[in-house]
């Protein structure tokens, strides 16, 4: 089998700058591949555009290799790689003096496209921009910085070039426009699998666009994930300072599985027990409903005080009196997904049992009060915590 | 003035076209040569300070004397006068040229080299329409410099109108001083206003 060819890889790439002490960017490597849509974040002078301008040749590499599918970058001419990966940089670069049609074609153009295909080409980008066909005609400043931006972002598919290198596209516009950019390319990139490499210092935009986060800091690779890894897995301090704290608890209430929750000394009793038994275990432990389980800790139901009185002493045992219909949690599932399911039964718990139907713990309602405290509070408890840190 | 027309009529024609002749060509050559030497020196941003300086120093040299120190070198005639002439013109237009493409904005010039444009492209077809009005605001300051100038062109013995002023200078006649001054303004004014409609045809809409 033919191994799959990276669209982007980085080897160990260093990029010094002469007359400046540190280096750029620091022995990096990592790949990006095709259909990938790779964001690289960090905060200004983390070297995230100097390594994607890499890419293109815009900036040399000093040591180590770029690859774009397989080969050096060096081995190409430049002029030409660079026609054949798309450009998007913050403040759109349109041509000031070119009209939307002329701004559209112009790599078309340097490639030399016969006539009858770059009219055709114009007519369809600006459509993929969602933008009417009459601005064709019109001149950058005769249009808002958004759709100034849709241009930008459509001028570079325009020669069917499946890398596309943005760098921070989206800065310099309001949020609503953004988010409606952010959109627009994401469809895009899913519809056309494209490539896409993406310089941003918001970590909401990265995590909403990428498959492949990167994150960088002074010029050093700090980590390598997807979305959901970076979030759940911040490899430093540097990682969670970027994600931020509201995201960082939001995402830890996200992950919180049953088995964190719950409480697992349950007051349980064997199923071959006598009521007596039962009533004395209910005083002992203050409460009104027994979980029962037979000699192998198997979950087999549950009796209720109620049922306990009204058939005393008719009936002596345990199983004479079982609910066997109750409702199970696993262990491994995630709070969110039960979070309403425990909430709205009159119940006041739910038992918990593994694979085999062994009890294995309970999470009460008192138990999920902590939860939402922590995802309402987080910070507030969080704060609580340092001071009192400091205190001592 | 009908008296002056009927006198000169044929002489003023005459020393009109020797006028517009050796501006033109001044002012031709500085263009020639500043434009392109702005493109180099933008690549070469610390010499650029140095020719920019002395391309200044050129310029406060005495117009006359500047004539005049061309005698000895290339003669009498037109030649010294437009060598002269040329010089003078290079500096509005240079520093023009220089801070025009220099201005074009950083981020359209990296987006076209981002997207492929040769060198010799990014030249053509982004920086120079950008800085199209600042270069030929230098040019139209150039020609009105020139046209003034070549006046004194006629001291060396360039003809042109100069001619009729010096003339009138020394037997004391108004109306040759007048006969030559009047046209030059004139000329002054029409090539500033058709610089004016070029300008305008030359600058990309949409800046």
């Amino acid at each position: 089998m033919v191994e799959k060819v990276p669209a982007v890889e980085f080897r160990d790439v260093s990029k010094i700058y002469p007359k400046m002490k540190n280096a750029a960017v620091k022995h990096i490597s990592f790949k990006i591949e095709k259909g990938d849509f790779c964001c690289l974040i960090g905060t200004s002078g983390s070297g995230k555009t100097t390594l994607m301008r890499m890419i293109n040749r815009m900036n040399s590499v000093t040591k180590g290799e770029v690859l774009v599918d397989g080969k050096n970058v060096k081995s190409f001419n430049p002029v030409n790689l660079r026609r054949h990966i798309g450009y998007v940089i913050q403040n759109n670069g349109l041509m000031p003096h070119m009209t939307i049609r002329e701004n559209i074609i112009l790599v078309p153009k340097l490639l030399k496209w016969p006539k009858d295909k770059l009219a055709g080409e114009a007519q369809k980008l600006i459509k993929m921009a969602e933008l009417p066909e009459s601005y064709l005609d019109r001149y950058p400043t005769e249009l808002s910085g958004g759709q100034q931006q849709r241009i930008g972002v459509v001028r570079a598919l325009a020669a069917n070039q499946n890398l596309i290198l943005m760098d921070e596209p989206f800065g310099a516009l309001d949020p609503i426009t953004r988010e409606s950019l952010q959109n627009l390319i994401q469809n895009l990139q899913v519809r056309l699998g494209k490539t896409i490499v993406f310089v941003t210092h918001d970590m909401d935009e990265a995590l909403k666009l990428a498959t492949k986060v990167v994150v960088l800091h002074d010029g050093q690779l700090i980590q390598v994930g997807t979305p959901d890894q970076i979030l759940h897995h911040p490899a430093n301090d540097y990682v969670k300072s970027l994600i931020g704290e509201e995201r960082l608890s939001e995402a830890k209430y996200e992950t919180v599985k049953v088995k964190n929750v719950m409480l697992t000394n349950p007051t349980k009793i064997d199923l071959g027990a006598s009521l007596t038994d039962a009533l004395t275990m209910m005083k002992e432990h203050r409460v009104d409903t027994l979980l029962v389980v037979d000699n192998g800790d198997h979950l087999k139901g549950y009796i209720s005080i109620d049922d306990l009185q009204r058939n005393y002493p008719k009936a002596s045992s345990v199983s004479d009196i079982l609910i066997t219909k109750l409702g199970t949690v696993g262990p491994e599932e995630y709070l969110r997904d039960n979070f309403s399911r425990i909430m709205s039964r009159n119940k006041s718990y739910i038992p918990v049992t593994d694979s085999d139907k062994k009890l294995v713990g309970i999470v009460t309602r008192a138990s999920l009060v902590n939860v939402v405290y922590e995802k309402i509070w987080g910070d507030k408890s969080r704060l609580q915590n340092t001071s009192e840190k400091e205190a001592k | 003035m009908s008296t002056f027309f009927a006198q000169h009529g044929s002489e003023l024609l005459v020393k009109t076209w020797q006028q517009i002749y050796i501006s033109a060509i001044s002012l031709g050559l500085g263009i020639i040569v500043a434009v392109p030497l702005s493109v180099v020196l933008m690549k070469f941003k610390r010499i650029a300070k140095v020719v920019i300086a002395i391309a200044s120093m050129l310029q406060t040299i005495p117009a006359l004397a500047l004539l005049a120190i061309m005698i000895p070198f290339f003669g009498v005639g037109k030649v010294p006068a437009i060598i002269a002439l040329f010089l003078y013109s290079l500096m509005p237009i240079l520093r023009n040229t220089y801070v025009g493409l220099t201005d074009v904005n950083q981020d359209t010039i990296d987006s076209a080299r981002g997207l492929g444009m040769t060198n010799m492209q990014l030249i053509l077809k982004v920086d120079i329409p950008l800085a199209m009005p600042v270069i030929m605001a230098g040019i139209r300051l150039s020609a009105i410099y020139v046209i003034a100038w070549a006046t004194l062109a006629s001291y060396i013995g360039a003809g042109g109108l100069g001619d009729f002023i010096f003339n009138g200078l020394s037997l004391y006649q108004t109306d040759l001083i007048f006969g030559g001054t009047i046209p030059v303004i004139i000329l002054a004014l029409l090539t500033d206003y058709l610089l004016g409609k070029l300008e305008r045809k030359l600058t990309p809409k949409g800046i």
